[in-house]
């Protein structure tokens, strides 16, 4: 019996479906696993995990499951047994997790603890594989004293391979994942046939009239297919106050740029309000700046224009010439004149403020967002937010 | 289930994990999805599998174009509209119907391996479109009233450069597998699978400069496996002596594809003199 290892990965947020446990039971079955516990690690790895981002949490939960074992060239007799069992679908039951006297919050609290105690061991040295023998953590009722079966040091063990924590790297505790936005983006389409490229797609209807007209003789048409004619302005708000949504944006920039189906897309960046100048990276570095008005006479007006950014700062920063928070860069017009530009010349433009919208009616920024808000429609960073806001963008006026 | 494991082959030096992923995936029938950097040779694990296991391989490249559709089966209206202005018969449309490559491959008897090489080259609902096919290893042709079903399953293998994310649904159907960057050991081994001939200083050196090189920040594309494996050919058709491989970096060119990336090397090397003090 096993299933506290599969609840145990859910626990620590790996999207483990029962699809993939039984993929796994199923290659246990066959013995995919050679019987050893590294077999097992490899096996589970390759089943479970869908990418490299979670290749480290997987590890740490192996790890944290499999600690009381101190021999690693042969699975447990537990293990064994199970593996002849057939599979019962009762055991996916959660109550089976209850009546074992697993209680979620033990473990949580077992987990955060044992997390603690690793990364001081972790960063003491390799050493600490085989030390500590008794495994508080729940798994008592399957794995009893007597596990130890025989010598320790064998060469990369799955243990150790999972204590190596090699791809710690490649993690990324992303809330929303990029992907979603991605699908959200796909609102953000409108097609049509009158652009320029090569036209080879059928045209059934006018080729039956065509050939009808030639008297029965095959006249093909072709015609060129329908194109997303969407162009996009994108300026992110970046650094300030603006850090904590680092990840956020970053996967808001990412969907936006994989989603090669816009006609052009351009991205700039500013410090909490835009001016004179904007910036071609987020690290908004003088030299790497062109003047907003040269932005606005090459973009023509058929772009649609996304800001994202929190909208909070000082008032005088968005209502005062010489607002602007560099104090090497003063601007003869404040912020807000640089709004209703924007505005006047793009008549799709939305805000996308990742602020909760509570945030939005009081406390540090909530006057300049209500400035901001009663010109540009505001909707927050969320998925839901993103939609709205995207169907406001292509929305008929 | 699988014949034969695969263990490697003469010219494909693959770590133990990687081996363990290709008959994992063998051995269950499901695809195995293949990630990692360029170059640490996604594409040619496909080859090297067909070639151990005796197998035939069948190549369904990926371009941003691509539909779901093309690797199943082309119906060719306009061949057949054409065919049917000279008189000829077209009644049999059997004969117009084109299979793609996942078509092919489920047609045939014997086991082969079918390679969709970066599935993430395509739109965005790509995989889900395949979801069905992949599963049931079956898909259906409406205008033949046919059923193509693979008799023997093939071992698919999907590389993907992780340009776009992948669905879920399509990811759970997945054996994973993330190859990682050799580490020198391996990479000695993988080296010398590729030469007959090689001069022992000459590679200690190339693969220490090697990874001073990707070990330098700031680079924007560090050089991977197939292009050590390139300037280790040049070195060894200049006649380079192993001596003056760290002191005058020839032919950095290969290792490096980026303008930007060659400055940053010429001033690592002017700065510290010794690239491998970074």
């Amino acid at each position: 019996m096993f299933t506290d290892f599969f609840y145990l990965l859910r626990l620590r947020g790996l999207k483990v479906s029962l699809k993939e446990w039984q993929t796994l039971l199923e290659g246990l079955q066959m013995g995919l696993h050679g019987s050893s516990l590294t077999g097992f690690y490899r096996l589970a790895r390759a089943v479970l995990v869908h990418s490299e981002a979670d290749f480290d949490r997987f590890d740490q939960v192996f790890l944290e499951y499999f600690r009381g074992i101190r021999s690693y060239d042969e699975l447990p007799k537990e293990l064994e047994d199970w593996l002849n069992t057939p599979i019962d679908p009762v055991e996916y039951d959660p109550a089976l997790l209850q009546n074992q006297g697993l209680d979620i919050d033990t473990i949580r609290a077992m987990l955060e603890q044992r997390l603690k105690e690793q990364t001081e061991r972790h960063d003491g040295g390799t050493h600490w594989v085989g030390t500590g023998g008794a495994s508080p953590f729940g798994n008592s009722g399957y794995y009893p004293g007597g596990i130890r079966v025989g010598g320790e040091g064998r060469s990369r063990s799955a243990l150790q391979v999972a204590g190596e924590r090699h791809f710690r790297d490649f993690r990324e505790d992303s809330v929303l994942d990029v992907r979603q936005f991605q699908m959200a983006f796909r609102r953000l389409r409108q097609f049509s046939a009158l652009e320029d490229g090569p036209k080879d797609e059928l045209q059934l209807e006018d080729t039956i009239r065509e050939t009808g007209d030639n008297a029965g003789r095959l006249k093909l048409v072709f015609g060129r297919p329908r194109r997303n004619t969407v162009k996009l302005l994108m300026l992110f708000d970046s650094g300030g106050s603006m850090w904590e949504f680092t990840r956020l944006c970053a996967s808001l920039f990412q969907a936006v740029s994989r989603e090669s189906k816009f006609k052009d897309l351009k991205t700039y960046y500013f410090h909490n309000c835009f001016y004179d100048d904007l910036y071609n990276s987020p690290g908004c570095h003088h030299a790497d700046s062109v003047s907003t008005e040269w932005v606005f006479s090459q973009l023509g007006q058929d772009y649609k224009v996304i800001v994202v950014g929190d909208a909070s700062m000082a008032p005088y920063e968005l209502l005062r010439p010489g607002g602007c928070s560099d104090y090497y860069r003063y601007n003869e017009e404040p912020g807000i004149a640089w709004i209703e530009k924007l505005l006047r010349r793009y008549d799709r433009v939305i805000w996308l403020n990742p602020l909760p919208e509570r945030n939005w009616e009081s406390g540090y920024g909530s006057e300049t967002i209500r400035v901001i808000r009663a010109r540009v429609p505001m909707y927050r960073l969320t998925l839901e937010g993103l939609q709205e806001g995207l169907k406001a963008l292509v929305a008929a006026r | 289930m699988a014949t034969t494991q695969f263990t490697g082959s003469e010219g494909y030096v693959a770590a133990p994990e990687l081996l363990a992923s290709v008959n994992i995936a063998a051995a269950l029938e499901k695809p195995l999805l293949v990630k990692g950097e360029p170059g640490t040779g996604k594409t040619m694990l496909a080859q090297a599998v067909a070639d151990a296991l005796g197998l035939e391989l069948l190549i369904w490249s990926i371009k941003s174009t691509t539909k779901a559709q093309d690797g199943l089966y082309v119906y060719d209206t306009v061949q057949r509209l054409y065919d049917s202005q000279f008189g000829a018969d077209v009644s049999d449309i059997g004969k117009y119907i084109k299979l793609g490559k996942l078509g092919e491959a489920f047609r045939r008897t014997e086991r082969c391996v079918l390679l969709i090489d970066e599935i993430d080259k395509a739109d965005i609902e790509f995989p889900n479109d395949l979801l069905w096919e992949l599963d049931r290893m079956e898909f259906y042709i409406p205008e033949t009233k046919e059923t193509v079903k693979a008799a023997v399953r093939p071992l698919v293998i999907i590389t993907s450069n992780a340009e776009k994310e992948l669905p879920d649904a399509f990811l759970r159907r997945c054996v994973f597998h993330y190859i990682d960057f050799p580490d020198a050991e391996m990479m000695e081994r993988i080296v010398r699978a590729h030469f007959e001939r090689l001069d022992d200083r000459l590679l200690k050196q190339a693969l220490e400069s090697f990874y001073a090189i990707r070990a330098l920040r700031g680079l924007q594309k560090k050089p991977s496996t197939s292009e050590l494996i390139d300037w280790v050919q040049a070195l060894q058709i200049g006649g380079i002596p192993a001596g003056r491989i760290e002191k005058e970096m020839p032919f950095a060119g290969v290792l490096l594809k980026k303008n930007e990336d060659l400055d940053t090397l010429q001033k690592s090397r002017a700065q510290g003199g010794n690239p491998r003090r970074w």
